[in-house]
């Protein structure tokens, strides 16, 4: 029997079915759930712990009370209703006090205040979560909007101002209608905007910082491309400050008095529950991530100062626990600053914990930028760009991509860590406002409900914060791995 | 790559000098990896450099555009020096196009936008001028109907193309090439180097590092063979594959046209 080694296929085979056991619905149990004893074993004990917490907790829910007038009324009516003995949650505290939850002692009078400055935020970001997208900034903006409107109705805003919101509102809508790119300038006004809104006083205090930052912009624009973008910021921004200590005074002080306009003051401590959880946290925020870029870039400078000044600054920052920076900003800080001179508390713990966070973004970033392959650098030094414009419109781009989820976890942490502010006397949401709710008699002993009620609420924006960022990591992976 | 398939009616060779390198030496660290290099390139020359692993041909052509920075000596690139001036070195890489191993195009760009990128910011063109040029450049490397696809989704003989097409858009008048084929599949080698030839057929002044004698013979009018950090051996490539003298360049040769 000969054997020829030769082989020559004269048709090729065309693709088949997986066979039944190997698609749909039995292959994902036989995979997911009861692939061996041990999985089998882990399914039936996962399915009877599911079991056993709504057993504890159902009743609880279900029974929830939500008209009541102090929780001794609530436990009445539950036994009334469910029998001797039952549990339930009291909800009703949350009913009479949820305001004091999200504005803290904000003058009720004023709510509409940060509720509009709270929907102006999402107007603001629009353009930047979105950017590029006229259809769904417009459908966020006329979401934001419409809530807004209705928010206002619920904290009962005057009719004036309600008319006046909607008519803002709409002439955004307008704008992201036809130039959408624009907004960008009302999110560059926003802070201003916003700061305004909530304290309140004379409108020029802001309208004088914002026109410090346009003669700093000026400056930069004629500027950068004779002396590059380095000098050009340092005088722009030494120019700004000689604006902001020294000469705004004299243009804002002789206008607040010859045109008053402005809303009623609204002092720091009266700031509380989510509207400082915000405050701070989004100033914070959209604060660390610029900051943190430099501080990455500056720890990979070549420059001995540079480098050496930003390390010192990342290591110091990190190797410090936020309560003691806390601590400092509300007590130390007014030791080492000049006599009378007064920041605001608040001001001084956004800055505290800006600065703790951008350590954090910082080293967060550089991990992106070691991701980076050498070649991208070489490219774009071959082609000629000069260092900002490599930074900017190569390195930056690609290596916040990569660090999209450790920034995004840091800025969870952030927002959840400004509940520590109540350790300097502020009345966050957790700590300061529960206890001050417990402290009242006719809520003494309650427990779970306002520390549910305040976790939901943080839990959203968290968990809102984390779907965006797995959003934006799909729209912006271009790797086709 | 038959040769009398090539046009060489562009490619001449004029007297003006685009590059001069004159008793340049390069260490890393304490390690010596260039020696005296004396080396002059008229405009119009293409010029291969090949060699052993570690002969620093390499970083001789990132000398050039100042990828690698030199100890001693001077470079003159089309009458500028590269000191370390950022100016001279910006206005020299604009001047030069480097095409690399690995292509190293922009992930996070179409190709489109990885080709009008220097253009725009780098020479100041207008977006629209830049895109005319770009879909010139990608028709010439013939790939202009993957425009608007990521560098991801090409294969690596496109990716190298495109890389090329890039170099083009910055309208140098110098090309590097540091290894362009060694990172492809056998398959995808020859539509690269026809693009290559191509563009020494348009009269570009080229100096590849390459392993491919196959160009060398054939679009080359000069080889330089190195080795240990030196120029060991140069010649027109007939007389240098024919008739080497060197014993280090014939090892070499037997070593890589042998099998």
């Amino acid at each position: 029997m000969t054997k020829s080694l030769s082989f020559v296929r004269t048709q090729m085979l065309p693709q088949q079915a997986p066979p039944v056991t190997e698609r749909g619905a039995v292959k994902w149990l036989r995979e997911n759930l009861f692939s061996g004893w041990f999985n089998s074993l882990l399914t039936v004990l996962g399915a009877l712990a599911v079991v056993w917490l709504l057993q504890a907790t159902l009743p609880w829910l279900l029974n929830g009370v939500w008209t009541a007038n102090s929780l001794g009324e609530c436990r009445s009516i539950i036994a009334a209703s469910a029998g001797e003995g039952a549990v339930g949650a009291c909800w009703a505290m949350i009913r009479e006090r949820w305001h004091q939850f999200l504005f803290g002692f904000y003058p009720i009078e004023a709510y509409w205040r940060p509720v509009l400055a709270f929907g102006l935020l999402f107007v603001a970001l629009a353009p930047v979560l979105y950017f590029g997208l006229r259809r769904t900034n417009m459908l966020m903006i006329g979401i934001t909007g419409a809530l807004t409107v209705l928010a206002l109705l619920g904290v009962h805003t005057d009719s004036a101002h309600v008319l006046l919101v909607a008519v803002i509102l709409l002439a955004l809508l307008g704008v992201a209608a036809v130039a959408p790119t624009k907004l960008l300038w009302f999110t560059l006004i926003y802070p201003a905007v916003a700061f305004y809104l909530l304290w309140g006083g004379s409108v020029w205090g802001p309208v004088g910082v914002l026109l410090g930052l346009a003669i700093m912009a000026a400056i930069w624009w004629l500027l950068q491309a004779r002396l590059g973008v380095v000098v050009a910021t340092s005088v722009g921004f030494v120019a700004a400050c000689v604006w902001w200590l020294a000469l705004q005074s004299y243009l804002t002080t002789p206008l607040a008095n010859a045109m008053p306009l402005g809303l009623s003051a609204v002092n720091s401590d009266k700031f509380g529950g989510f509207l400082l959880s915000f405050v701070i946290g989004i100033a914070a925020i959209s604060a660390s991530l610029p900051l943190g870029i430099l501080l990455a870039l500056g720890r990979r400078s070549d420059m001995l100062l540079v480098k050496s000044l930003s390390v010192g600054f990342i290591e110091f920052v990190r190797g410090v626990p936020l309560i003691t920076m806390l601590f400092t900003a509300s007590l130390l800080l007014q030791y080492f600053l000049p006599p009378r001179t007064n920041i605001d508390l608040i001001l001084r713990v956004i800055i505290l914990v800006t600065l703790f966070a951008s350590a954090y973004i910082a080293e967060v970033i550089r991990g992106g930028l070691a991701a980076l392959p050498r070649g991208q650098y070489e490219a774009a030094d071959a082609l000629g760009l000069d260092y900002w414009q490599a930074q900017r419109l190569i390195i930056m781009p690609q290596a916040l991509k990569i660090s999209i989820p450790g920034i995004v976890s840091s800025f969870i942490g952030l927002f959840k860590d400004t509940t520590l502010v109540a350790l300097v006397g502020l009345a966050d949401p957790l700590q300061g406002i529960t206890k001050i709710v417990r402290a009242d008699i006719n809520w003494k002993g309650i427990y779970w409900e306002p520390f549910i009620f305040v976790g939901a609420i943080f839990f959203l924006v968290c968990f809102g914060m984390s779907r965006y960022s797995m959003y934006l990591e799909r729209k912006l992976k271009t790797d086709h791995r | 790559m038959a040769e009398n398939a090539i046009d060489r009616s562009k490619m001449t060779v004029s007297d003006e000098v685009a590059i001069q390198i004159t008793g340049m030496n390069k260490w890393y660290g304490t390690f010596h990896v260039l020696r005296d290099i004396n080396m002059t390139v008229n405009k119009g020359e293409r010029i291969v450099i090949c060699g052993p692993s570690g002969s620093g041909k390499s970083t001789l052509i990132r000398c050039i555009n100042r990828l690698e920075e030199h100890q001693q000596g001077q470079i003159i690139v089309d009458g500028t020096e590269l000191t370390s001036d950022l100016k001279n070195i910006d206005k020299v890489r604009s001047e030069v196009g480097m095409v690399f191993q690995h292509f190293n195009l922009f992930p996070h760009l179409t190709i489109l936008e990885n080709l009008t990128l220097a253009p725009i910011w780098v020479r100041k063109v207008p977006k629209k001028e830049a895109e005319e040029t770009a879909m010139y450049f990608l028709s010439k490397v013939k790939i202009p109907e993957q425009a608007h696809k990521y560098p991801g989704q090409l294969s690596g003989g496109q990716q190298q193309r495109v890389a090329i097409a890039r170099s083009l858009c910055m309208k140098p008048r110098i090309m590097l090439f540091d290894e362009p084929t060694s990172a492809l599949d056998p398959e995808m080698i020859k539509e690269v180097l026809d693009t290559m030839i191509s563009l020494a057929q348009d009269g570009m002044t080229m100096i590849c590092v390459t392993h491919e004698m196959g160009f060398a013979q054939a679009v080359a009018n000069r080889v330089i063979f190195m080795d240990q950090g030196q120029i060991v051996e140069q010649n027109e490539p007939r007389e240098f594959f024919n008739n080497p003298q060197s014993d280090r360049t014939k090892l070499f040769l037997s070593q890589i046209l042998g099998h």
